[in-house]
């Protein structure tokens, strides 16, 4: 009989070896599937895993990483913040796309015009762009409880069609042909968020993501107001006791996770993807919830988890270039990963006995 | 009956086809739901279920087969699910994401023997002189036997949870798991089952989709309708009879703008298909007030990780 | 097998060049594609993988190709091209209008790397352009539409508003009233280039409206399906969609890259490559006209074979005046022919269309 047993604090050894124990779990796992498709599984694995990082371009890759996990990271910080809480915003994705919108709305109102002022006031509307969206669930959830996991993911559907209309209307490009899709913010120099230091990958976004990790992480271990956070998640009439209000903790997690989605939106249309158009998100609010987890809500583990997720994205574009790997066995191997990475986890928070229960 | 030139019980016979898939899958997550488990995978679920009815049915001859493995390959993914979540205490959002990603990775990998094949046709029952009355005919006697299923899975889903014993135990574990558990029922057992059984309809749903409404086995067909599902089961508020009212809404608006265009009418498509969203936060909404002080609409324990420390 | 005989083929070279015969055995050109959609989509970008598998079995040992399928358009788009580049592909084929200024980004960074892009109008030293006149095509369509439809109804589902549709929607109306002048065109927009159940839904749609031949401009087989149970007749898009013939199938319309893809990469070998617009339509073999079935009768089926041929020859041009706008101002006057600009901006209906164009 196999049973399990709650661990009064977390193991610190299974902190650190569960992920590994995870990749190389699906190293196995992922190995036997490019097998049955007739790769070299060695070949596969190396091409994911190692190449991006060290093979022969890896500088471009190392650079690459950065921009496919700022954004993950920046969202992942702040939704765990709110999951610490036991504030549930899984509507990340609209909040992304919000942001986007209010940020890319000001850099084409603004155009043709050049200024120093477009780019902050871009910032500024794609954070409160991903604010207000996330306020809609909070102020429900505040108001009349209504369950914010399922209005925040409603609400994804709704930015969704509002990006499509914003394509193919009100933003389209008048000069793009009758083409959807928005004007290039790359090519409008005083909107664009340009990289930093050539080559690296570096932009304001990855810039924003390094900044969230850190501040989430004082936030949450120095200061007080984490404590609150996480008293409130873990006990949340003793919070009460702890004078948290809850409408306020809400509004502010809430808050916080949808600014920072709305601050990746504004860089990602800004600066690598450049432009509205109806498929402009790429899913990275969903992704952004599984980065949390992985990490398991914390800054520094979301960091670590945003790179892996997106080593796994690089390098699996190579593995399809170099090997012909079809995409879909790279999506089955994406998801085993998680499965590994999620289901190991157990052994930080229990440990597994044999024999019966003591009564 | 018609209104600005458009046949209303036509319309509404197209929405009943429209809103199977769907309407399968929200009667399965709702299932699911009232157990206390979120699972957010009903789209990996639904497209494996697309790929597995897609081969059973090709390989077998029979469409009917093709259903049944549809729904078994729905269920295999929801146990993979269960397991995951049940056993090894993962947390249900992340895991929900994870099993769509690896649902659509794996079909697409089944499929690839299946593309450009058709598979055996599901014929519509024939219900005689029945099928000519008019209104009545059309939306009530002309369909495939898997609509009438759906209709029935309803129905039976809701006499299961209001009036069965089983039932009341499933609701009794999605409300407190921990009461349940104190009480002696086997709160992971019922919870794997539940799942199993969405899984199933999910499979269906997806099973229906490859080989009644298009059919053909494409990646990435389902494109979103397990999404779809999901949102469903929170606009009925987790009542059958109202999943029922939901699908019907929700395929219904797609149904009615398209038909709306091609009588001609030029309608803002996007902003009109945000409208089932935008009502199913006002429904929220509204039972959420009401229910303030008193019971809570959504099953209290639904995504929360149950361990027994006893 | 396949990719066994690739392995010795390039060892063999790579021995050839390491003993210092350069002469026996040239390195391979390294072809790359890179598609929007998984290649099992069969519409778009299956149709563009048979292009690439037309290339290997054209030039055999002399290339090397390879694609990354599923590519969302944006920064991921611009990150697989250069990983294209960087693996030493020298010319990429990036199959998607989306990919346009990701391509013109990574083609300026890699001048000795030439691309071309499908249906875009950006062009460089190194980057050409390519597109098919689906139009034409239709012209065959709605010829055969206008002489089987009873209910003098035709029903066309629109992906996007975007220029190439609108010419598709134009041409088959022409043509269909050339040969019916009672004939109407009901048009849905489906806002979607692959999505099965919403097309059927738009195939239902229309023929609740009592249209009785469909014509499609999105990729999936499902308003064929609806068309069969209705008993109407409906048109192949992007594959032939042989499955569903001799009804309601009655003829398609199959994009057909492999003429032009085998032309380009024999420009390369030759190192005769170089920058061009081509837009190849039913002369050039890129659009090929899907067997006319048995359900249409053998004078249709001459009449369109003839319009299939004029146009191929040259002799005729589908847009050709006396043609009005929808608001009846003068588009073409008498024996005008449309001019390639104007087509591949257009964004308006030809009079006698009664749908408003969705702006």
């Amino acid at each position: 009989m196999i049973r399990l047993e709650r661990r009064a604090v977390p193991s610190r050894l299974w902190t650190v070896a569960t992920p590994v124990a995870a990749v190389l779990a699906t190293m196995v796992a992922g190995g036997i599937l490019f097998a049955a498709l007739g790769k070299n599984p060695a070949e596969a694995i190396r091409m994911i895993f190692w190449d991006p990082l060290f093979g022969p371009n890896a500088s471009y890759f190392r650079g690459q990483l950065l921009v496919k996990a700022g954004p993950l990271i920046l969202i992942a910080a702040g939704l765990a913040v709110g999951f610490r809480a036991g504030v549930w915003n899984i509507g990340a994705e609209g909040q992304y796309i919000m942001g986007a919108i209010a940020g890319a709305g000001v850099a084409l109102a603004a155009y043709p015009a050049e200024s120093p002022m477009i780019f902050p006031a871009m910032v500024l509307a794609g954070a409160l762009g991903g604010w207000a969206w996330a306020m809609i669930p909070a102020v429900l959830k505040a108001r009349f409880g209504t369950s914010e996991i399922l209005v925040s993911l409603m609400m994804v559907y709704v930015a969704q069609n509002l990006l499509a209309y914003m394509a193919f209307g009100p933003m389209k490009n008048p000069q793009g042909f009758g083409f959807p899709g928005s004007r290039n913010l790359q090519q409008y120099p005083s909107a664009h968020n340009p990289e930093l230091i050539a080559g690296t990958g570096m932009h304001w976004g990855v810039v924003a993501a390094f900044v969230a990790v850190i501040g989430t992480y004082v936030l949450m271990h120095r200061h007080i107001a984490g404590f609150r956070i996480r008293v409130a998640g873990d006990a949340p009439k003793a919070a009460r006791f702890a004078g948290v209000v809850p409408g306020r903790l809400i509004a502010f997690c809430l808050g916080l996770s949808g600014a920072l989605a709305g601050l990746a939106g504004l860089f990602e249309v800004a600066g690598p993807s450049g432009q509205i158009t109806d498929s402009f998100n790429a899913g990275y609010g969903f992704t952004a919830i599984i980065v949390a987890f992985l990490g398991r809500l914390h800054p520094v583990g979301i960091l670590l988890a945003g790179l892996l997720m997106a080593l796994t994205y690089i390098g699996g574009d190579l593995a399809q270039l170099m090997l012909r790997l079809p995409a879909a066995a790279i999506q089955a191997f994406q998801g085993m990963l998680l499965f590994f990475l999620l289901g190991f986890d157990l052994l930080t928070n229990f440990r597994i006995r044999l024999g019966r229960a003591r009564a | 009956m018609m209104i600005a030139g458009i046949d209303i019980a036509q319309l509404v016979a197209m929405l009943m086809v429209a809103s199977t898939p769907i309407l399968l899958a929200a009667t399965g997550e709702l299932v699911a739901e009232k157990a206390g488990v979120l699972n957010l995978g009903v789209e990996g679920m639904m497209i494996m279920g697309a790929i597995g009815g897609f081969a059973g049915a090709v390989v077998t001859g029979s469409p009917a087969l093709g259903f049944a493995a549809g729904a078994m390959a729905g269920a295999g993914m929801a146990l993979l699910f269960a397991f995951l979540t049940q056993v090894l205490l993962s947390n249900q959002v992340a895991t929900g994401l994870a099993l769509t990603l690896f649902g659509l990775g794996l079909s697409a990998l089944l499929g690839q023997s299946y593309q450009g094949i058709k598979p055996p046709a599901t014929e519509k029952l024939t219900f005689g002189p029945l099928t000519d009355l008019p209104v009545l005919g059309p939306v009530l006697f002309n369909h495939d036997w898997v609509v009438y299923l759906s209709l029935a899975l309803v129905a039976g889903v809701g006499l299961f949870l209001s009036r069965s014993r089983a039932g009341l135990i499933l609701r009794a574990v999605g409300e407190s798991h921990d009461a349940a558990h104190a009480l002696g029922y086997p709160v992971v057992a019922v919870r794997v089952a539940a799942l199993a059984f969405g899984g199933a309809l999910a499979g269906l749903g997806g099973a229906y989709l490859s080989l009644v409404r298009v059919p053909q086995w494409a990646e990435g067909m389902t494109a979103g309708a397990g999404w779809i599902a999901l949102a469903i089961v929170v606009f009925a508020s987790w009542k059958p009879g109202r999943v029922l009212i939901g699908a019907y809404l929700f395929g219904g608006v797609t149904v009615l703008q398209l038909r709306l265009q091609a009588a001609g009418f030029a309608i803002p498509v996007q902003l009109l298909s945000m409208a089932p969203y935008l009502i199913t936060i006002a429904v929220l909404v509204i039972i959420s007030a009401r229910h303030r002080r008193g019971a809570q609409v959504a099953p209290a324990s639904l995504g929360r990780v149950f361990h027994a420390s006893r | 097998m396949k990719r066994r005989s690739f392995l010795t083929s390039t060892t063999l070279a790579a021995a050839a060049l390491g003993l210092g015969l350069p002469a026996m055995a040239q390195e391979p050109l390294k072809v790359g594609f890179i598609y929007v959609g998984p290649v099992g989509d069969m519409g778009w970008s299956y149709q563009h993988d048979q292009g690439r598998k037309a290339i290997e079995e054209a030039y055999g040992d002399k290339v090397v190709t390879s694609y990354v399928e599923s590519v969302p358009e944006g920064p991921d788009a611009e990150r697989v091209l250069t990983q294209m580049a960087l693996e030493g592909n020298k010319l990429i084929f990036a199959t998607s209008f989306g990919f346009m200024d990701s391509v013109m980004n990574v083609a300026a960074k890699f001048p000795d790397v030439k691309f071309e892009h499908a249906t875009g109008y950006k062009r460089a030293d190194n980057v050409a352009t390519y597109d098919a006149r689906f139009y034409e095509g239709r012209a065959v369509q709605g010829t055969i539409a206008g002489r089987m439809t009873k209910s003098n109804k035709i029903g066309y589902i629109g992906s996007f508003p975007i220029p190439e549709v609108v010419q598709g929607i134009n041409s088959a109306f022409i043509h269909a009233r050339k040969v019916n002048p009672a004939v109407e065109m009901k048009v849905v927009w489906a806002y979607t280039w692959f999505d099965p159940a919403k097309e059927a839904d738009a195939a239902a749609a229309l023929i609740a409206e009592g249209v009785d031949v469909v014509l499609q401009h999105t990729d999936s087989t499902a308003p064929q399906a609806k068309a069969k149970e209705a008993g109407i007749y409906s048109f192949g898009q992007a594959s032939d969609m042989e499955a569903f013939a001799p009804a309601p199938r009655i003829s398609s319309i199959i994009d057909n890259w492999a003429p032009y893809y085998v032309e380009r990469v024999g420009l390369m070998l030759d190192g005769k490559w170089a920058s061009s617009a081509t837009w190849g339509g039913i002369g050039a073999g890129e659009v090929q006209i899907g067997e006319i079935s048995e359900a249409v009768p053998a004078e249709v089926k001459a009449e369109a074979e003839a319009l299939r041929d004029a146009i191929a020859k040259g002799d005729y041009h589908p847009f050709t005046g006396p043609l009005n706008k929808q608001d009846g101002s003068v588009w073409l006057a008498e024996g005008e022919v449309a001019d390639d600009a104007t087509l591949s901006g257009l964004n308006f209906y030809v009079e006698g269309i009664t749908a408003e164009l969705p702006k």
